[in-house]
């Protein structure tokens, strides 16, 4: 055996060493950073849903349930959409500045269709659910209701894009899902187009 | 016999030298004032905050369905089980204070400057770990505010850009604060977390008896020794600090325990009202505000106008103070023997904290998020200052000896 030795060699295999437990840590590391990741039983319960919506008439409401929330999806009349755009004055956030919604609803109707309306049903004030009140300048309402939703707890009031009016307790409009068509009739809620 | 007996343990442990070396032959500034208090409370607190966490743990349920009402249970059921809960939670307060009045001690005399910036940033890196530590804690009863709080923070972390959202899924462990954000923190906060909080102030109190304890006049000790190499301005930690000590940590015990019989909520300080109710992922509360803690660093948050860069400088606020050992280009290290214009900054720079930490307490309206940007300005105006000012300072005349 010789007394010589050879740095060169122990520099390598030193090398090799670090390169092989480096490898070896990041697979070590790896499950269990992944561990945390939702599990099967939370992505099943967080899925998309889908629905069907060619039997929805004009004025219309369904809700379907999506991540434990009510979803709603109203069929607009034409008349309804023309009158969004009169409301902007008496509107907090008319333009949906407040990104309460995915990009592609961030227009006049926030939505992707004109017609259909797709918003999670929960108060932006305390999480009530607000009651879909479609009917045009009821008593209770005055004179100048164009049809929305009113939460019955603190009397937050939203016009048919889910805007939030002026003077009540709900600080930002009702949130839009990120959501897709499928086919003309089939929507997907949960999904956008952008995930 | 026992001095047999050591003798027999110090061949195999170095058991006495250990002890002269961190106790009785560990020299410090005679000259120690009120301040110098708040490191070992801030070591109380840690035991304290251990010792009943261990004792919570035997009946906490770390479970979305029942972590509410097994809190419940510990404070009604459990045999001195409120007296736990309470000198946790209240614990969890006093540490910060601890910890801050700590900081600020570091702050006036300069206890961050060479050789102490290392010591400086473990002590940063201590803080830290308590803020996720605390954090993570308040989670844990499923309150409201334990519900909606951790909601505000962690979808902070959503804003960071393209990054942002699968970073908040993968802490969260699901797509909103469930069982699993629940169970995991548990993890974090009763092993992960206080294993590096232990082995942290380990790290701390190794660093500050390799350089040695500062002093209200920032006059280095070993520079006058006498022939045996002692300094002549040291005194033995034991017995004369560990008797000092004592003082405090009775005076501190008094106080401790007068919150925890007769304000454990601290009116809605310690432990927020909204806390009594369940965690109900479909109401958000009227009002949401971290504890009073985090509040200075929240108000930032919310004072500037877009969510990514309040989140900058929110993490900015924290970061800037790794820096202080940079920032402070002073040679001077106390503050009794530095500039007027120095001083005043000390003066802005507290005002402004006590002030944003009470804005981030109030909810914003208008006049509050504009007193909270001003505030804001001059918290990281006083490090700004600092760096400038501190270059060519006109500072008085350090004396040679402690005072």
């Amino acid at each position: 055996m010789s007394d010589n030795i050879d740095t060169k060699k122990r520099r390598t295999l030193l090398g090799a060493t670090v390169a092989v437990g480096t490898v070896a840590g990041v697979g070590a590391v790896y499950p269990l950073l992944a561990s945390m990741q939702p599990s099967a039983r939370a992505l099943a319960a967080g899925a998309s849903v889908e629905i069907d919506i060619s039997n929805l008439q004009i004025g219309q409401q369904v809700t379907v349930e999506w991540r434990g929330k009510p979803v709603w999806i109203v069929r607009r009349s034409k008349k309804s959409l023309e009158d969004l755009a009169t409301l902007n004055d008496s509107l907090v956030d008319p333009n949906s500045d407040v990104p309460q919604q995915p990009e592609y609803a961030k227009n006049a109707n926030r939505s992707i269709k004109d017609e259909f309306l797709v918003i999670v049903g929960i108060c932006t004030h305390l999480g009530c659910v607000p009651t879909y009140r479609p009917d045009i300048a009821p008593a209770d309402l005055g004179a100048d209701w164009k049809g929305g939703f009113f939460c019955p707890c603190h009397g937050s009031t939203f016009d048919l894009a889910g805007r939030v009016y002026k003077g009540v307790p709900a600080p930002t409009n009702l949130v839009v899902p990120p959501y897709k068509y499928l086919s003309e009739a089939k929507l997907l809620i949960g999904e956008g187009e952008i995930t | 016999m026992m001095s047999k007996i050591l003798n027999w343990i110090d061949l195999r442990y170095p058991l006495t030298s250990t002890w002269e070396q961190h106790l009785s032959k560990y020299y410090a500034p005679k000259n120690f004032n009120f301040w110098y208090y708040f490191g070992s409370l801030a070591l109380l607190v840690l035991v304290i905050q251990i010792v009943t966490g261990i004792f919570l743990a035997m009946h906490f349920k770390p479970d979305a369905a029942t972590a509410f009402a097994s809190t419940e249970y510990i404070m009604r059921d459990v045999p001195w089980g409120w007296l736990v809960r309470y000198m946790h939670s209240t614990g969890a307060s006093m540490f910060f204070i601890a910890i801050y009045l700590h900081m600020f001690r570091g702050l006036i005399y300069g206890s961050f400057k060479k050789p102490r910036e290392l010591l400086w940033v473990i002590g940063m890196l201590i803080y830290v770990a308590l803020m996720a530590e605390a954090f993570m804690g308040y989670l844990l009863p499923w309150g409201q505010m334990s519900y909606w709080g951790g909601q505000v923070i962690i979808s902070l972390f959503g804003a960071i850009p393209a990054i942002g959202e699968p970073l908040a899924l993968w802490i969260r462990g699901d797509f909103v604060i469930a069982d699993a954000t629940l169970n995991r923190f548990f993890a974090f906060h009763v092993i992960a977390i206080p294993l590096i909080l232990v082995i942290l102030v380990f790290v701390h109190i190794i660093a500050l008896h390799k350089v040695g304890s500062n002093n209200p006049d920032g006059v280095n000790i070993k520079e006058h020794k006498d022939k045996n190499g002692v300094p002549l301005d040291g005194i033995p930690f034991h017995p004369y600090y560990t008797l000092k000590d004592i003082v405090g940590i009775g005076v501190f015990m008094m106080i401790f325990f007068a919150i925890v019989f007769f304000a454990p909520e601290m009116g809605g300080y310690f432990i927020e009202h909204a806390n009594f109710i369940p965690a109900n992922p479909m109401a958000t509360p009227e009002h949401i505000a971290p504890l009073w803690y985090f509040t200075p660093f929240y108000a930032i948050l919310r004072a500037v106008p877009d969510k990514f860069m309040g989140v900058v400088a929110m993490g900015a606020a924290i970061m800037i103070l790794f820096a202080l050992p940079w920032i402070d280009r002073g040679k001077v290290l106390s503050i009794r023997y530095r500039s007027v214009a120095y001083k005043v900054l000390i003066a802005i720079f507290v005002i402004s904290f006590f002030v944003l930490g009470y804005l981030g307490m109030q909810p914003a309206t208008a006049t509050m998020t504009l007193i909270a940007q001003i505030a804001s300005i001059a918290y990281f105006g006083f490090f700004i200052a600092l760096f400038f000012i501190s270059k060519n300072e006109k500072t008085g005349e350090v004396p040679k000896r402690v005072t």
